[in-house]
């Protein structure tokens, strides 16, 4: 009898995860509403219960890919994988004021900047800090904190060993995973309100899916806004990580 | 017919895409530009063009909304596959950085959209004076 039902599972993935996130949502949905009052947004719990089955798939399998290296649950690795991620991300534009995200451009391309050049920094100071000396471990780990495919893009492009490629990543699903769970408790602080900040919000904050996710569980109605930003994130932060930034990290230490 | 929309929207996808692929090269970024965000500016733009010629029917645009409703599942979808187990173990270095820039962008994020709102203090005032 199991075996059958895990066989069913199993060849019917991609339909067994909608069932199953269905049930996270209906969960979530009802911790949000009784435990927290509605105060918590059901979709941050829901984000929060999918990092935690993520932890759990990592312990069992020992994999990279959290639940969806679980046998059963490889159909969340479909689902929530970069296809059905942005085809979904960019479904949303259809609800974007063309108006609104016209007049914040400018802003959103500054943010964008601001957001490449400052976690870069930030990144390679402390790198630096931690005994990281030379150029290329510098600028491997500061484009980790970029975002989690800036890192080993740039790694790979200066030539960084593996382990330096596995650091850089890990600074960006770090910073991705903080962006998600910490955004909906700092909203007010970020003054995420409107389109505009949502804008701000997506240059400056980086990574897809913490983006995404952090206002996901915020406001659904500024996911476009955030989203057509950072989706620019990762491509600035490959074509400055190993040319501009790489080079003027060299000129800094040598 | 619904499969209209659905099709509107997974060919603004790929070309959009495709068209990251390409501006990618272009700069020799090896990697994709901007593909989503562009995939997203076409699917406005035909939704505005579409709307203006009246060709946008009510079953079009729920062939769109569905992929758009499904967001916030494809998210935690996506949540579940992340690499937690290395984050949480990602050693000194890792951690302090992620944690030093979210907090240094946090304020950064604040600033600037603190100004949003002296913006239209400022808008509130000219328009007062130029009442008065």
């Amino acid at each position: 009898m199991m075996e059958m039902l895990e066989k069913l599972m199993i060849s019917n993935a991609l339909v067994f995860a909608f069932a199953f996130v269905g049930i996270i949502m209906l969960l979530s949905t009802q911790l949000a509403k009784r435990l927290t009052n509605g105060r918590v947004h059901a979709s941050a719990i829901a984000i929060l219960i999918g990092l935690g089955l993520a932890y759990w798939g990592g312990t069992q399998t020992g994999g990279k890919m959290g639940l969806a290296d679980v046998k059963l649950f490889g159909g969340i690795g479909l689902m929530g994988g970069a296809m059905f991620r942005d085809f979904a991300i960019v479904a949303t534009a259809f609800e974007v004021h063309a108006e609104e995200a016209r007049k914040a451009g400018l802003i959103g391309a500054i943010a964008l900047f601001i957001g490449t050049v400052v976690p870069f920094i930030v990144g390679a100071s402390i790198a630096w800090s931690f005994g990281y000396r030379d150029a290329i471990a510098m600028t491997t780990i500061g484009a980790g904190a970029v975002t989690y495919i800036v890192g080993p893009v740039t790694g790979a492009a200066i030539g960084a060993s593996s382990d330096l490629m596995a650091l850089s990543i890990t600074t960006g699903v770090i910073k991705a995973i903080i962006v998600m769970v910490s955004t909906p408790a700092l909203a007010k602080f970020l003054r995420l309100k409107t389109p505009r900040s949502a804008m701000v919000f997506g240059g400056l904050a980086g990574t897809v899916s913490g983006v995404s996710a952090g206002l996901a569980a915020t406001d659904r109605k500024l996911v476009p806004y955030g989203a057509l930003v950072a989706t620019f994130h990762t491509g600035l932060g490959c074509l400055m990580g190993p040319s501009v930034l790489f080079f003027a990290t060299k000129a800094l230490v040598g | 017919m619904i499969i209209y929309g659905t099709a509107l929207l997974a060919a603004c996808h790929l070309v959009g895409i495709y068209l990251g692929d390409l501006l990618g090269k272009l700069l020799g970024a090896k990697s994709n530009v901007g593909g989503v965000g562009i995939a997203m500016l076409l699917l406005i733009f035909c939704r505005l063009w579409l709307h203006n010629k009246g060709h946008l029917k009510h079953e079009t645009e729920l062939g769109i909304g569905f992929w758009g409703a499904m967001y916030i599942p494809v998210v935690v979808a996506m949540a579940a596959q992340q690499n937690v187990v290395a984050a949480l173990k990602g050693g000194q270095v890792a951690v302090l950085a992620a944690f030093a820039v979210v907090a240094l962008n946090a304020c950064i994020i604040s600033v600037i959209n603190k100004m949003e709102v002296h913006e239209d203090v400022d808008n509130v005032k000219n328009v007062a004076t130029h009442q008065a």
